[in-house]
């Protein structure tokens, strides 16, 4: 069979799937940390706007991709300090801050682009893939899987890396108990302000990793806006996934093969609306919750500012 | 578990509504809307220092051009129309405790069902009928798009910020399929709906370019700000907001009033579609997003979600988006600007709101 | 400043303080305290509600320090500065409001709090704990989720970390009022043995029968100050009646009985009058964290009250809640006066004069942002004369108000003044207000005295004898069998969501109440 379900075909949708499904994972992950924590991080997207754009510009004047992830991950760290500092140190309401730092960051990102480059796009050399021997030479999975940047599997790896860290660490205990029960950890004498500060940083670093990769791997430049509610997408991800990092990974592949499929059918001309497969994700989960409507699981504190002594 | 509590600690802390307020009252909270707004255009003004641009330059620019212009003012007032009927919606959202972040996918389904219902309508009805219709349409299909947040809120106790954020990412690519497959006007090359004439869209004010849709946003929101302080469904709907369980205690109907509130909420924002569209735009275009439904929700919070303050807003988000669009073309500043300076107003207004209750309280103390 | 008061430091004094002092915004929580902790002493801390036990508690474990004096560790002048703090001095403390993680296991809490980097050292762990319940004779669930334990469980489970710690200093905080009286008795001894091992012990309480039979030594607390103390040598020298009459001197002035006692009721109940209230066979569905109800069945009469003892947890919010039509019955019927309700809604079980006083307050009884004056009519949102055609009408609402203001005596700045900015007692006012409020026939009454201080209590008693005698039906829960000793006609038992029994308020009730609470027949 030839045309759309070709092996070439097939393998480059799967390929772009998983292009498009890093920076959600990545996301994803981070605002899982958040969301264990206690921390309802809205103002992901600013964060991955500020990965993808210091991303970008860092490797553009370097010339190294890696470090191109470097600045990001600091972009998106740096966004994620005000966060800390204003809703986890003082406690003001992590909605309205997270919306105002998407808000902000969308704006300056795209000022910023606009003075630095002006109308221009310039675009990064393609990233090095790195070849997994014997595996990419299976058919159809091998260039699939098996052919993408040296990033990607470090990101799946953390997926169980973070699977270890909720289960098996100290951090993961006292991560669920800031999230749960803050009063509990704080008597047992760990700092809940600390540890859900550490929780924020670390969802700041991974969605600036998220948004350098889409960036520099996935686009190979930087547009206002590039990321266009990835972030967002990553919250839904992450409170679906009810705690587990697995289902993020599984979510973030549904949503990339549904986006892959979008370029795809541009590619080989299919007169349907990109728009229609662009829903497919959504509604599965929407039917999901409507069939299973079950009480989302979160983390009783999820929100709510913690003062010791507060009762 | 779900995290209820979040929305209603914000609202508690940002709901000032309680009548009677005394004249140092009113100084006070002047000074502490007004300081942080002037804090912030400083703030910005730095940013745009460091970009190269000289911020007295730009913010008298963005002034006259938005506000002291004749025909910025117009265009800063036909601006309003569709964001007042947003804000009105949030403000019902918001202090019943439920976060609605999905005001663009029922904006743009508004929109898209107005454009499409409006020029068949005007065929057979009496142009205002049509309008009316058209307008009511649009609100329904809006409600209707809000139900399944609704019910899963009220039923099942669903995460409302999860499912009306998958609404909205559905509803804006369902308002692009129908633009494209359904409701594409065969007439033209690029895929878009049948334009409404002119002469049947919402007059425009006296003798300028002014939409009539801005009084109608103005009513809008004003009706919603005095039933929500001055009515017992307002009452009610705030109780939900401010502890659920004193609602249920009090045999509130909790359910009832979440869905209505879903209702209430998208059917405006539907109708801040429908404005736009009969009011100004006339067509709904392929991929056409303003996004105004997120750009709202700092207006509203720097309201405390009060009607009147919230009109005010608007006006000042409106002359700056205006103002900052000229002064895109002009200046060559994007006006992206605008977005930094609104998130900065609403962080140090935040800011200001802790250091002033914490002020208050080491004074008690 | 009276009472004794030991001035100088002992050096057999693990933990001291001095002249301690903390304010909050408003009041003074604790005034120039002095106390003295020492090994092989269970310290008993006595006092009523907002005596200022709670905040002591909070200096000592590191939440919060006080404004002037100081406290001392091993004679050494030690700011204690964060509850790590306290836990690395060994000052271990079991909070009143359980202090786990529900989603994590029991071995998972127990190893909360150790250094970030480090893994979890669960082997280590359960040896440590092997050790420690074997020699404290009680058995703890290592793998179970706290979620998954009763009260009594989560509160060995607070002890054991304490221990897993190496506490030298146990601090209990009122960890009786959750506990049957068999799970008391359980943990006095605990506290003995404990205290045999040289540990030192601060238990608080207000029972006055506990702190005489568990303790060493006894300092009495009264709004904020010590008002005195009874050092070992002479504690060991009286009998507990005469600690106990010494301790309410102390408390509460020169009284020879308890204030709380009162002679049996004297009201009449009509018995041939039908009954005002009917409950037969009522059902409910457990739920994931609390028990349901099954074949609950009473009557009351006009003019009676109907006390439910029983321990906290066992179906008392459910039963109330069920009665006022907030949590849906499966099965069994409602009668007021003949009518069945079980089938209306709140509001309408209201309307027909079915009135539930709320035990939790703030919860859910009003909403602390909104007005006094609203939260008198939270119930009535909408009905006239306060709302006319949906619209609010200010001034019948706000005269309305100023009346219950004044005929329930609520002390507050003004209508307008937030209700949660009112003492506890006086938001207990407003929901008093709002439920006796006219039309009302059966009143469910939950813990209506709970945390409230001794005016409070007495003026709330009264109130709820005040509304029996005007010939309304009265059910009281309570978990305070002296409040229901001293009030009800008739005393039922609840015990695991069903009643296991009804007794008459005669001589022996006390005994007999005491059986059903604990599992034995009456």
């Amino acid at each position: 069979m030839t045309g759309l379900f070709s092996e070439v075909f097939l393998s480059a949708l799967l390929f772009g799937a998983v292009t498009a499904a890093i920076p959600l994972l990545l996301a994803g992950l981070g605002e899982q940390m958040s969301e264990k924590a206690g921390v309802l991080n809205i103002g992901i997207e600013g964060m991955m706007l500020a990965g993808a754009y210091l991303g970008f510009v860092g490797a553009f004047y370097s010339g190294s991709l890696w470090l191109g992830f470097l600045t990001g991950a600091a972009g998106g760290v740096a966004v994620a300090l005000i966060m800390a500092l204003l809703c986890v140190r003082i406690g003001l309401n992590q909605i309205v801050i997270g919306i105002a730092l998407t808000l902000g960051l969308e704006g300056l990102t795209a000022l910023l682009h606009h003075f630095q480059f002006s109308r221009s796009y310039p675009r990064l050399p393609a990233a090095d893939a790195t070849v997994i021997p014997l595996l990419s030479d299976i058919p159809v999975i091998g260039p699939a899987f098996f052919k993408h940047h040296l990033l990607v599997y470090l990101a799946v790896a953390l997926v169980f890396g973070m699977g270890y860290l909720y289960r098996r660490t100290q951090l993961g205990l006292n991560l669920q108990a800031a999230g749960d029960k803050p009063a509990a950890l704080d008597v047992a004498g760990i700092d809940v302000i600390r540890t859900r500060t550490i929780a924020v940083l670390t969802t700041g670093a991974l969605a600036g990793l998220g948004g350098a990769y889409l960036a520099n791997v996935g686009a190979g430049l930087f547009i206002p806006f590039i990321t266009n509610g990835a972030g967002f997408l990553g919250i839904v991800l992450a409170m679906l996934a009810r705690g587990r990092p697995v289902w993020v990974l599984f979510g973030a592949l549904l949503f990339g093969v549904c986006l892959s499929l979008t370029t795809a059918m541009q590619v080989a001309g299919i007169n349907i609306p990109t728009d229609v497969i662009q829903m497919l994700p959504f509604l599965a989960v929407m039917i999901m919750l409507v069939l299973f409507g079950r009480r989302a699981s979160l983390p009783a504190a999820l929100g709510i500012p913690y003062e010791r002594g507060a009762r | 578990m779900s995290i209820d509590t979040a929305p209603a600690a914000g609202a508690t802390a940002l709901d000032a509504t309680s009548g009677g307020a005394t004249r140092r009252d009113v100084l006070h909270r002047l000074l502490m809307t007004l300081g942080p707004i002037l804090a912030a255009l400083v703030i910005a003004g730095c940013i745009l220092l460091a970009v190269g641009v000289d911020p007295l330059a730009y913010y008298s620019y963005v002034l006259e051009k938005g506000l002291f212009s004749p025909l910025g003012i117009q265009q800063t007032l036909t601006r309003m129309a569709p964001l007042l009927f947003l804000a009105a919606g949030l403000i019902v959202a918001f202090r019943a405790g439920m976060w609605n972040l999905g005001g663009d996918g029922q904006f743009l389904l508004g929109a898209v069902t107005a454009a499409a219902s409006a020029p068949v309508l005007v065929q057979f009805l009496p142009a205002w009928l049509a309008l009316v219709c058209a307008f009511l349409i649009a609100m329904a299909v809006a409600m209707i798009w809000s139900l399944v947040p609704a019910l899963l809120r009220a039923y099942q106790g669903v995460n409302e910020i999860i499912t009306t954020l998958m609404m909205t990412f559905l509803g804006t690519s369902l308002a692009n399929v129908l633009v494209k497959l359904v409701f594409r006007d065969p007439s033209t090359t690029v895929p878009q709906t049948r334009t409404l004439p002119v002469e049947d869209r919402l007059p425009r004010l006296f003798e300028t370019t002014i939409t009539s849709g801005v009084l109608l946003g103005v009513a809008a929101i004003i009706i919603v700000h005095l039933v929500m302080t001055r009515t017992a469904f307002g009452l009610k709907l705030r109780i939900v907001g401010a502890n659920p369980r004193a609602a249920v205690h009090a045999g509130l109907g909790v359910p009832r009033l979440t869905i209505a509130v879903f209702a209430i909420s998208a059917g405006l924002a539907g109708l801040a579609g429908a404005v736009d569209i009969i009011g100004v735009q006339g067509n709904v275009r392929a991929d056409w997003n303003p996004a105004y439904g997120l750009a709202v929700i700092p207006a509203v919070f720097l309201a405390r979600m009060n009607g009147f303050a919230a009109i005010g807003f608007v006006f000042l988000l409106s002359v700056l988006s205006i103002g900052g669009e000229s002064a895109a073309r002009r200046l060559g500043v994007p006006n992206h600007f605008t977005l930094v300076l609104v998130s900065i107003v609403l962080i140090v207004l935040a800011l200001a709101e802790y250091v002033d209750h914490r002020y208050n309280q080491s004074r008690k103390a | 400043m009276s009472g004794p008061s030991p001035s100088a430091i002992d050096s057999r004094d693990i933990v001291a303080l001095e002249g301690v002092t903390k304010r909050f915004p408003g009041i003074v929580a604790n005034d120039s305290i002095d106390l003295s902790i020492r090994p092989g002493e269970v310290h008993v801390l006595l006092g009523e509600n907002g005596a200022g036990k709670s905040t002591l508690i909070g200096m000592l474990s590191g939440l919060q320090q006080p404004d002037e004096g100081r406290i001392l560790v091993d004679g050494k002048p030690t700011p204690i500065t964060s509850p790590r703090h306290a836990l690395a001095l060994g000052i271990g403390t079991v909070f009143q409001h359980m202090m786990l993680v529900p989603t994590l296991t029991v071995a998972e809490n127990l190893l909360l709090g150790g250094s970030w980097w480090q893994r979890p050292r669960t082997e280590e762990l359960a040896a440590r704990v092997a050790e420690i319940t074997n020699s404290l004779g009680i058995t703890v669930k290592l793998h179970a989720k706290v979620s998954e334990l009763s009260l009594g469980e989560q509160q060995q489970v607070e002890i054991l970390r304490a221990m897993v710690r190496n506490s030298r200093l146990l601090i209990l905080d009122e960890s009786t009022s959750m506990l049957t009286p068999k799970g008391i008795e359980e943990l006095g001894a605990l506290m003995r043995r404990l205290v045999a091992r040289g540990l030192a012990i601060v238990f608080i309480t207000h029972k006055l029968k506990e702190a005489a039979s568990f303790g060493d030594r006894i300092s009495v607390l009264k709004l904020g100050r010590k008002v005195g103390e009874i050092p070992p040598e002479r504690f060991r020298a009286l009998g507990e009646q005469e600690i106990i009459s010494e301790i309410v001197e102390l408390m509460f002035g020169k009284q020879k009985d308890d204030p709380e006692a009162v002679e049996h009721p004297i009201r009449t109940v009509r018995a041939e009058a039908a009954p005002l209230l009917q409950v037969a066979d009522l059902a409910v569905a457990p739920t994931d964290n609390a028990p349901g109800l099954s074949s609950v069945s009473f009557d009351i009469r006009p003019g009676e009250i109907l006390g439910i003892a029983g321990i906290d947890g066992n179906g008392q919010k459910q039963l109330a809640e069920a009665l006022a039509g907030q949590r849906a019955a499966t099965a069994g019927s409602v009668r007021l006066e003949g009518d069945a309700i079980e089938a209306l809604s709140v509001g309408e079980r209201r309307q027909r004069g079915l009135r539930y006083l709320t035990d939790d307050r703030l919860g859910e009884g009003t909403v602390g942002t909104f007005p006094v004056s609203i939260n008198f009519f939270l119930k009535q949102v909408g009905a006239a004369p306060f709302w006319r055609g949906g619209v609010e009408q200010r001034a019948e609402i706000d005269s309305r108000a100023a009346q219950l203001v004044r005929e329930y005596d609520v002390r507050t700045p003004s209508l307008k003044t937030p209700v949660a900015r009112l003492s506890g007692g006086n938001i207990q006012k407003v929901l008093l207000a709002r439920e006796l409020a006219e039309g009302a026939k059966v009143v469910i009454f939950n813990k209506p005295t709970y945390g409230l201080d001794l005016a409070n209590t007495l003026a709330s008693r009264q109130r709820i004898r005040d509304t029996a005698a005007r010939g309304l039906a009265v059910l009281l829960i309570s978990t305070d069998l002296e409040e229901l000793l001293s009030m009800c006609d008739r005393i039922a038992v609840i015990a695991n969501g069903s009643l296991v029994g009804t007794v008459a308020n005669a001589d022996d009730a006390r005994t007999k109440v005491g059986r059903l609470m604990i599992g034995l027949a009456a």
